[in-house]
């Protein structure tokens, strides 16, 4: 029905190599292409803002994280570090004078540089010691950009963002931070649909099987790691900048916390780790169902006429990111992507007249 | 800096480390025993505290029962989580591990509070509040409670791993497949691990809880017991003393410098800084074993 393709098999390596060999596919990404560069006229401006804007920039920073957690396979749990230092290199470069294309890729050389300081640490260390190093190296960040003021102008301070200009047009409208976040997000996934097509990628996989293997049959797993961690936050600093600039349009020290670096983490982890498609996926359900469930609680209060403290709506998300994290890992490992990939194979194979009985 | 004030802070400071030590304690022997590392130890230190201030102001039970019974509540909550939700995970890559341990600590830092109320609440153990005075020294007396208690708790679980059982754990970390082949129940040995870690958390978090009120802020002890546990080595018990009184002096000792230059808060970073210095320099810590991978 959707597919067309039961029974048919590649026959040329080019086929092979093809990034959606199934035309099915292809038409649906072309329809969400578009779509997605339509919605300022078709969707509200409510439903814009708050909620396909950050989905998208999310998204983006979920690409970026999985880069590292799931093609490369070192755990990072200080990602919300990483998109701190693009988001006020970039405020501060664009301030300085620096036009906002240049400021962007400055950000993420900034972030990139930094990103190679927790590199440092998983060339050294693995695993458990990774995850601990890193939840270190967020606090410091944390607690060196609420300190220094000339970062982040004081623990209680807010940045304004300047207005941006995008080759000399000055962005303002809604649908203008849209459109240049969803740029970004779509080279981002650009990038990141043919890592794996790459030998970049390809070594990414062998060093995150096992590392010290893959330093044996040629993969020099000291610049794999390296590389991972330079591109992811490279990546992460550019997300980072785009949810300030576009997004929030505003920054304080809150942003980026610990608890921004587990929400980026649950999205990879419930998305998928390394799927390009799970990232969106992961960043969508773990923006949205907190924002759902308080709906609904709202409405279960108002039906039962309870009164819940206003502090125990605030800790659903919490419970919430917990709750999908532990029980995709337990449940189902490869997150919600894996889940969209059994149903799409199912139907790949759909009408079954090609099964042998 | 005078002399008098220098040794009050590391004192103190040891004290604290003590305590600190307890919850480092559970990660170690979860480590211990099956190779995983436990980032829900803060959180189950916080349950712990929830369970005791439950039993002794909501449930109205008398001190020495509220605090055995809430030990045993915490040794079971540990077990079920080691049986409910790690063993599936076995055989899966390290990560995914880390982060399901990591998914339950903030699930229970949202649950926890859901269930008992958000505000701070007050565990009262019945400790004097007047300080000891030794010398020119200043001890709090809370402080002195609580590190004798982790002192002695730490003591007790280095004699444990001298016995059978103790044995028996000590060889299912060794080797898991090894230990089972000459007869070790291996889950019921890792099972045993998770219930003293949450034994151990439970004391931590409840000695806590009588110094600095029971809420989620009590989760943030596993920054510093991953501290005290990678500095230590984290298979080894005791280093988690030893770091332990070393992370204690050096956070009480370190702020008294340099917070008035920076403006406040280093006491927050002493713990992550250490946690990078160990693992940059000397990755299986002070007494740690160092693990050769092979193909």
């Amino acid at each position: 029905m959707f597919y067309r393709l039961s029974g048919i098999k590649p026959v040329s390596y080019a086929a092979d190599a093809q990034l959606w060999p199934v035309p099915f596919d292809r038409s649906l990404v072309a329809v969400i292409i578009v779509l997605a560069v339509a919605a300022p006229y078709v969707l509200p401006s409510l439903y814009l803002g708050s909620y396909l804007l950050p989905w998208i920039i999310w998204a983006t920073a979920a690409l970026s994280l999985n880069l590292l957690m799931g093609w490369a396979g070192q755990i990072h749990l200080g990602f919300a570090a990483v998109m701190a230092i693009g988001a006020y290199g970039a405020i501060h470069l664009v301030r300085a004078g620096l036009p906002f294309e240049l400021a962007l890729l400055g950000a993420g050389l900034l972030s990139a540089l930094i990103g190679l300081v927790f590199g440092a640490a998983a060339l050294r260390v693995k695993g458990l010691y990774l995850a601990v190093s890193t939840l270190a190296m967020q606090y410091m960040i944390d607690w060196v950009i609420s300190h220094v003021p000339a970062i982040s102008g004081g623990s209680q301070a807010t940045l304004q963002t300047p207005t941006i200009r995008l080759l000399g047009l000055p962005v303002v409208s809604e649908a203008g931070y849209y459109w240049t976040a969803l740029a970004i997000c779509i080279l981002v996934t650009a990038f990141m649909l043919n890592v794996e097509r790459t030998s970049f990628g390809r070594a990414l996989v062998a060093v995150r099987e096992k590392d010290f293997a893959a330093a044996i049959i040629g993969v020099n797993a000291f610049y794999y790691k390296l590389a991972a961690f330079w591109v992811s936050s490279f990546l992460g600093g550019v997300s980072g900048a785009i949810l300030a600039f576009c997004y929030y349009r505003a920054v304080t020290p809150e942003q980026f916390h610990l608890d921004v670096s587990i929400q980026a983490v649950a999205m990879v982890i419930v998305g998928g780790m390394g799927s390009v498609l799970g990232s969106f996926l992961g960043a969508g359900l773990v923006l949205l169902a907190p924002i759902v469930l308080n709906n609904l609680v709202v409405l279960a209060v108002r039906w039962l006429d309870l009164s819940l403290p206003s502090e125990i709506v605030a800790l659903i998300p919490l419970i919430l990111y917990g709750g999908l994290i532990v029980g995709f890992l337990l449940l189902e490992p490869l997150g919600l992507a894996k889940v969209y990939d059994n149903v799409r194979k199912y139907f790949l194979a759909w009408p079954f007249r090609n099964v042998q009985r | 800096m005078d002399i008098a004030f220098l040794l009050e802070l590391s004192a103190n400071g040891i004290l604290i480390g003590l305590m600190y030590a307890l919850i480092a304690l559970g990660i170690v022997l979860i480590f211990k025993s099956s190779g995983i590392a436990n980032l829900a130890q803060g959180a189950m230190a916080m349950v712990g505290a929830y369970v005791a201030w439950a039993l002794l102001v909501l449930a109205g039970m008398p001190l020495w029962l509220a605090i055995p019974l809430s030990l045993a509540i915490m040794f079971f909550f540990g077990t079920g989580i080691e049986r409910v939700a790690l063993r599936p995970m076995v055989g899966q890559p390290v990560i995914m591990v880390v982060m399901l341990t990591l998914g339950l600590e903030i699930l229970l830092r949202g649950l926890a509070p859901a269930i008992f109320g958000t505000a701070i609440k007050r565990l009262d153990l019945g400790i004097p509040q007047a300080p000891i005075i030794v010398g020119p020294v200043l001890i709090n007396t809370a402080y002195l409670v609580s590190g004798a208690v982790a002192l002695g708790l730490v003591l007790l679980s280095i004699m444990f791993f001298g016995t059978r059982l103790g044995t028996v754990l000590r060889a299912v970390s060794d080797d898991q497949m090894a230990s089972w082949s000459v007869g070790i129940f291996v889950e019921r040995a890792i099972g045993l691990s998770w219930g003293l870690a949450g034994v151990a958390a439970a004391f931590g978090g409840i000695l806590w809880g009588s110094v600095q009120g029971v809420d989620w802020t009590l989760s943030l002890l596993l920054i510093k017991a991953l501290a005290i546990a990678i500095l230590g080595g984290l298979d080894s018990i005791p280093g988690v003393l030893i770091a332990g009184v070393i992370i204690g002096v050096l956070e009480s000792v370190v702020p008294a410098f340099l917070d008035p230059h920076v403006g406040g808060g280093t006491r927050d970073v002493v713990a992550s800084l250490v946690i990078l210095l160990t693992v940059i320099l000397r990755p299986h810590g002070l007494f740690g074993r160092e693990d050769i991978e092979r193909v």
